[in-house]
């Protein structure tokens, strides 16, 4: 499989990395910009979001109507998002539309118009994100929690805050685009049906003298561990619980991906087995690895009416607990199953694999095969597992609960 | 890709769209049953049903479910609407056997009496949930208003006070009646050994007991309300407008998912442009969705509260000019486009497969390739899409607002519903 991998690196240091995928009719192309939040200044959060969504509204020789009817006429499925590290720009489509779709992209990132005339239009859009997170409880809850286990601006939220939305002018997005949209530390990955060689040639002249630019070292703040409670009056109280684990980075990694999927990877998992199935305390209980470049964490979210809230949470600590004693065969027997399926469904998105190899290439440098990735949970172990929860222990849970009552967190 | 179908004696059919170069197999069995088949005092059992299949059968404890399905390495889940009950699956092609063995067991599940005490919690608790999550219950409203005392009208999930008062006793009556084995059916897609699924299915099926189904299915008479319901804790407002589209039954429904893809989809259409683009809201977008015997164009709005009243009037002007004026020839070409490049992108997953199958032989009892949904979408020219609009005019709609105002523009709370 590795042989159908390719990595390039411009003289610019934009990174190109491509997978073929034969057996695919589609292509995808993943862009990412070192334009994430965490380059937001502090008094304009939200400025990276406003700068994505500016960006948007025409690019090179194209409005903004001329510019997504050329993606729609080439079929191709778009996307952008902001998240800490990056901004984001990506699309899906029939193969033989990708050459001419990655124009649109060098136009996208490299010259887009940023109109002045919409600034107001932008910033709305923006503010309206911003505030479909009030009432999206769950979300609220988690971004409140990786806000506080996180360090600033790590922990930030890309919708940013109200005040600085609506205070950012035309010259700081200007300013940021032109600080922050840039080759060095951008990353282009495509996936698919695709002809390496072409594609890579194509890709060259479209951004190979793009200019590489630097930016400034960040400053970042210590987390604010421990219990926090944000009153709502809600018909569920909905629970986040952190605690650190390693980064992607770390040869560790996949035992603590390993010791989260016995928590909470299927229908067997503990989680889903003594939350949900044993007492019925909840709908939704799951728990996750995420990954900044040098640190990681366990996430886990449950959300249960208020007076079921304190024993759901009690027996969420209880399961983070438990996993320190150890996983057992079975449970990791069907956690093999489970990831070496998930991995071959990946094989059958272009989409998929192109975002993959692109977060690959940001935490590792280089680029992990499907091979590669089947070939570490092959060799997961429970002895490997429990070793690396003993030097690794679940504990020092960061809780944050939204709803009507606070609770108390028995440690 | 051979399309391939069978039937046991029992009136079981199996139909499968085989793609040997697939990686992946999906699977799923589709019970013809959902809301619309339940009574009042049922209601809600449909989908408390889909959660019981999963807590075991005689072969099988609940935690054996479960655990096997994720010994297999499967993504399995289920899900309930107005209309039909799917269980399905996906996963590597070796599972198969096992696979389909666990699914025809949960088919047949013990339904016990604690296992039922302690799901209900479950259910109540999902309720609970989408009692917290926009649109506020402002979709099974609009339905209620909608369609009136027409089945189409109830909610899937039920309320807290039906799903407590439901019984053992009442979801063993719903299952011997509506699980019989010519309402339901197996389908399959991607690497599928057909020969083989036909051999497990007479196996673990072939001996259940066929017993008489029906289902009423009189097109509904539809009517126009307007209601504006509170919810204090809200943050923005959510309107839905819901107003008559053709059904699963008619040609008319591709040009009428090109009507609403051009009138309301996320990006580029009509209601994009004038109310997301200009930042006035935070989503406006509108859908096609069919039903055997009727079709809703469904569209979500959802802005701030003080911009609600000016907001609804600018997607109803966008109605009223695209009903007076039609549609152009240029967004025909780019909604056809877009979608079938949509279509063509999902159609790689067996999974997105086997839905589509499943829904057309479920609703039809047709198999559509994907070239055949591509041509079909392809060929819908503006006189269809004209068409579609006289007979289906976007005007004519209900609409439920729900989030902090108690009125909108000027119009109080009103309940009536306008039945032609």
């Amino acid at each position: 499989m590795s042989d159908l991998i390719h990595t390039h690196v411009c003289s610019n240091n934009m990174a190109v990395l491509g997978e073929s995928m034969p057996w695919l009719e589609s292509a995808a192309l993943t862009i990412v910009l070192p334009a994430g939040c965490v380059w937001d200044p502090v008094d304009r959060l939200g400025l990276a979001n406003l700068t994505c969504e500016m960006a948007e509204r025409g690019a090179g020789s194209r409005d903004s109507r001329q510019f997504l009817e050329q993606l729609e006429l080439l079929g191709a499925d778009w996307s952008s998002s902001v998240s800490a590290a990056h901004t984001s720009f990506g699309a899906a489509m029939p193969a033989d539309r990708l050459s001419d779709v990655l124009p649109l992209f060098a136009d996208l990132t490299r010259r887009p118009r940023l109109p002045e005339e919409q600034l107001e239009e932008a910033r709305q859009s923006c503010l309206h994100e911003l505030h479909a997170l009030e009432d999206d409880l769950a979300q609220r809850v988690m971004a409140a929690l990786r806000r506080h286990f996180f360090p600033d601006p790590w922990g930030r939220l890309p919708e940013g805050d109200e005040a600085a939305l609506q205070t950012a002018t035309h010259g700081e997005v200007r300013e940021f685009c032109q600080g922050h949209y840039r080759a060095g530390e951008a990353i282009l990955g495509v996936a698919g049906k695709i002809h390496w060689t072409a594609t890579l040639e194509q890709i060259e002249s479209l951004w190979g003298d793009w200019d590489s630019g630097s930016s400034a070292p960040l400053v970042t703040t210590e987390p604010s561990y421990g219990y926090h409670h944000i009153e709502h009056d809600s018909a569920q109280t909905h629970i986040a619980v952190a605690c650190s684990a390693v980064p992607f980075r770390d040869p560790d990694f996949y035992q603590a991906r390993g010791a989260v999927g016995v928590l909470s990877d299927g229908m067997s998992s503990r989680l889903f087995t003594e939350v949900r199935e044993k007492r019925g305390l909840c709908y939704t209980v799951s728990a996750s690895c995420h990954t900044l470049r040098d640190r990681g964490a366990i996430f886990c979210y449950a959300g249960t009416t208020p007076d079921r809230a304190q024993e759901t949470l009690d027996v969420v600590l209880a399961e983070l607990r438990r996993l320190n004693a150890g996983v057992q065969a079975d449970e990791l027997r069907r956690l093999k199953a489970r990831i070496k399926s998930v991995l071959i469904m990946q094989q059958e998105s272009s989409r998929a694999r192109s975002g993959q190899i692109v977060g690959s290439w940001y935490h590792l440098g280089r680029v992990q095969s499907l091979d590669e990735v089947r070939q570490i949970i092959d060799g997961l172990t429970c002895d490997s597992i429990n070793d690396y929860l003993t030097r690794h222990p679940l504990d020092d849970f960061t809780v944050v609960t939204l709803g009507p009552r606070p609770l108390e967190v028995n440690t | 890709m051979t399309f391939l179908q069978h039937r046991l004696d029992n009136g079981l059919e199996i139909i499968a769209e085989v793609s040997p170069e697939a990686y992946t197999a999906a699977y799923a069995f589709v019970v013809a049953t959902g809301s619309r088949d339940e009574t009042d005092a049922e209601a809600g059992l449909s989908h408390f049903l889909e959660h019981m299949a999963f807590k075991g059968t005689p072969r099988r404890s609940a935690e054996e479910v479960n655990r096997e399905l994720d010994e297999i390495g499967s993504q399995a889940n289920a899900f309930t609407s107005e209309e039909q009950t799917v269980y399905y699956l996906a996963v590597l092609p070796e599972y198969q056997q096992r696979a389909i063995d666990i699914l025809a067991d949960m088919m047949r599940p013990s339904l016990r009496e604690d296992d039922f005490n302690t799901e209900k919690q479950v259910i109540l608790e999902e309720i609970k949930k989408y009692d917290d999550e926009p649109p506020y219950g402002a979709y099974d409203r609009g339905k209620f208003l909608h369609f009136g005392n027409h089945p189409l009208g109830r909610s899937v999930l039920g309320t807290t006070e039906s799903v407590s008062s439901l019984t053992p006793e009442q979801m063993r009556d719903y299952f011997r009646r509506r699980y019989s084995p010519g309402n339901m059916f197996v389908v399959a897609a991607g690497r599928v050994d057909f020969d083989r699924l036909v051999a497990d299915v007479e196996k673990w099926c072939g001996g259940w007991e066929p017993v008489e189904t029906s289902r009423e299915t009189a097109t509904p008479r539809t009517g126009t309300a307007f209601e504006v319901k509170k919810h204090e804790a809200a943050f923005q407002e959510y309107i839905i407008e819901m107003a008559d589209s053709p059904s699963a039954k008619m040609p008319d429904r591709f040009a009428a998912r090109v009507l609403a893809t051009i009138v309301g989809d996320d990006s580029g259409s009509r209601f994009f442009w004038e109310l997301i683009d200009t930042g006035r809201a935070e989503y406006a977008v509108m859908s096609s969705y069919e039903y055997l015997d009727a079709g809703l164009f469904l569209t979500y709005l959802c802005c701030r509260p003080e911009a609600a009243a000016e907001n609804l009037q600018l997607l109803r002007q966008i109605e009223k000019k695209t009903q007076a004026d039609g549609v152009t020839a240029r967004e025909l070409e780019l909604a056809q486009s877009k979608i079938c490049s949509h279509v063509v992108l999902k159609s790689e997953r067996p999974i997105n497969r086997l839905f589509s199958v499943g829904a057309n032989w479920l609703q039809l009892r047709e198999y559509w390739t994907v070239k055949q949904a591509i041509e079909a979408y392809r060929s819908v020219s503006l006189d269809d899409v004209h068409r579609v609009l006289e007979h289906f005019p976007l005007t004519r709609c209900t609409t439920v607002a729900v989030g902090p105002l108690d009125q909108l523009g000027g119009t109080t709370i009103n309940t009536c519903r306008d039945v032609p």
